[in-house]
């Protein structure tokens, strides 16, 4: 199966990312290294050194981009970093991805994920717009309730404001 | 209500024209901002009429107090400070005893119980004139729901001696929070307004997010990931069972306001990165686009009248406060402070407008007329967000979440004036409260 139903991976990826937040490499970011992402569920064979890995998009590709305070455009790094995305996942077409937009705690509740779900679709349509089909993708605003890091000053809260492609699929049996 | 002529000891500005009363000498407290001396009252403990009802008349007077005192309206006198002896309830009051130590309202009771049912009595005096403020009333019930009852006789209190509705029968549904920032668990739970009698709702599988209470406070409208994805659903409380609204895929719903009605749900729609309001028949699932702007246009909550909708829209550049018809259609700015303004809430008593303000990196919980004018801030802290009226629309409920690493959420009330802020007490962190209406 190359496609799994959209609907069963969309709550396999919520669930592992409510059950173990550090699956997709928060704990890493924390301590300031790059993301160590992990294989999804052990569908993926390779390691982080084989380039169709998920390890691999997430350390080597880099699988999020940062956002500026209360913005949703995209900058010049965050544009590179998604071109490479949108690169890695026209060759691996096996994969398809939620991308997580996530806002720092400096706003409410409600404002954040209005803005997470800005954050996401700018990451999402400049992906298609490099050629990855919509279908592929997904958004979901996280607003203020998942930051990965947890200090309150601007450290911290760049790292937050952020866009995160998480990827789901990959070589299924 | 009976009106008595007796000397007013506290005389305070009529904020409230309409509402407020005019005439000298009863013993009355306006609540405006011009209470300078909270007005002294003492609760002896109730009778037992019983044998079995001691501890109960002791609990049940110390609740009453508890609800008196933490409006802040009132002072209670400590019984230490009590010269008569109070242990009949039909017995003549020793009046001269109580004005001694500046007792100016006084509240006796009598508890009897049979089996599992309580049979409360209580009077309310004016101590000034030495009469009766009002009827004797009487309250029956269970005696596991002892608290409500005597959070009806302090309403009852209350409402004679402010001349205003009260608060103390009501609920609060909230979200109840564990763990760091960046593993917070998340569960629904209610409880009484003062922190009693917690029940859970939902486990804390899901990020759950802004419970609110159906105008009559029997189901709750919450935002939960369960689908992986942000999504309304209404819970019923007594059976706890749940449904998720009607939902169009890829799209985010939340933000959920119950109309005064019942019949419609307001709420925030995400579609392709753009957030706009629209509002729902909860029965047959319809849906109405009420904005249709690329703003982020969230947060709409309705007048009491249910004839408009005050939200938050950036469609300014910052997030404003805006009111427009129920039915959508032109919207007129009401915020035009330093800052950026966000969850407007309507009160209950369609006067003002609360909302939650941040500006140069701290956040307010603060008032406004529903035209925009007098702006007030009630609170200020490194991040108070979420407001929520008590019934009465004298006191507010809200969020303030602490800094740093170690930073958590609790629940907060504040009265009108901004004078008097407490902490409601949780078993665990505690965030996005919802006040219910009076209980019935």
């Amino acid at each position: 199966m190359k496609f799994l139903p959209m609907s069963f991976l969309v709550a396999a990826v919520a669930l592992a990312a409510c059950t173990n937040p550090n699956r997709f490499g928060d704990e890493g970011m924390g301590a300031g290294n790059p993301a160590v992402g992990q294989p999804l569920g052990g569908m993926v064979p390779g390691s982080a050194n084989d380039p169709r890995s998920a390890a691999y998009f997430n350390q080597t590709v880099g699988d999020r981009v940062l956002f500026n305070v209360d913005q949703s455009t995209l900058t010049d790094v965050g544009r590179a970093t998604l071109d490479g995305q949108a690169g890695w996942l026209m060759t691996n077409s096996d994969y398809q991805a939620v991308i997580e937009g996530h806002a720092d705690e400096q706003g409410t509740r409600e404002y954040n994920l209005a803005l997470g779900a800005r954050r996401a679709n700018a990451a999402q349509e400049y992906l298609v717009s490099r050629g990855v089909p919509a279908s592929r993708l997904r958004v979901v605003s996280y607003g203020k309730e998942r930051p990965i890091e947890i200090c309150s000053s601007e450290a911290c809260y760049a790292k937050n404001r952020r866009a995160v492609t998480v990827l789901a699929g990959g070589q299924t049996s | 209500m009976k009106v008595l002529r007796i000397c007013l000891a506290l005389v305070c500005a009529l904020g409230f024209a309409a509402a407020a009363q005019a005439q000298q000498g009863p013993l009355r407290i306006t609540i405006e901002e011009g209470i300078i001396q909270p007005l002294p009252f003492a609760v002896p403990n109730f009778q037992a009429e019983t044998g079995d009802a001691g501890q109960l008349a002791v609990d049940l007077a110390r609740v009453v107090a508890a609800d008196l005192q933490g409006t802040g309206v009132f002072r209670e006198i400590p019984s230490s400070a009590f010269i008569a002896q109070y242990s009949d309830f039909n017995a003549p009051v020793s009046f001269p005893d109580w004005n001694a130590i500046n007792a100016q309202a006084l509240v006796t009771g009598a508890v009897s119980v049979s089996g599992n049912n309580v049979n409360v009595k209580f009077r309310v005096y004016d101590v000034v004139s030495g009469t009766n403020l009002g009827e004797g009333l009487q309250f029956s019930g269970t005696t596991d729901g002892w608290r409500r009852m005597a959070h009806k006789v302090a309403d009852e209190v209350y409402s004679r001696i402010t001349g205003e509705g009260g608060y103390f029968d009501s609920r609060v549904v909230y979200v109840s929070e564990t763990g760091p920032k960046d593993q917070r668990q998340k569960r629904l739970a209610i409880m009484d307004y003062d922190g009693f009698n917690v029940r859970y709702l939902t486990d804390s599988s899901s990020i759950v997010l802004a419970p609110r209470f159906s105008p009559s406070g029997d189901r709750v409208l919450y935002t939960s990931y369960e689908s992986g994805f942000p999504r309304i659903y209404v819970l019923d409380i007594g059976s706890v069972q749940r449904r998720a609204l009607q939902n169009t895929e890829g799209t985010m719903s939340f933000a959920p306001r119950f109309s005064p009605s019942g019949n419609t749900v307001v709420y925030s729609l995400s579609q392709g990165g753009n957030t706009d309001i629209y509002s729902m028949d909860i029965n047959l699932g319809q849906s109405v686009r009420l904005t249709n702007t690329p703003a982020i246009e969230t947060a709409p909550s309705y007048s009491p009248d249910g004839s408009q909708i005050v939200f938050e829209s950036d469609r300014s550049g910052s997030p404003q406060l805006y009111i427009m018809s129920a039915g959508g259609g032109e919207a007129r700015r009401i915020s035009f402070g330093d800052g950026r303004y966000g969850t407007p809430v309507w009160s209950p008593r369609g006067d003002l407008i609360a909302f939650t303000k941040q500006n140069a990196g701290r956040f307010h919980i603060g008032v406004m007329r529903t035209d925009g004018s007098e702006e007030r801030l009630l609170t200020a802290s490194f991040l108070d967000e979420g407001p929520t009226w008590a019934p009465n629309g004298r006191v507010i409920m809200f969020t303030r979440e602490t800094q740093g690493e170690g930073g958590a959420s609790s629940l907060y009330t504040v009265d009108i004036t901004g004078r008097v802020l407490r902490q409601v007490s949780t078993p665990e962190g505690g965030s996005d409260p919802s006040w219910s209406p009076l209980q019935r």
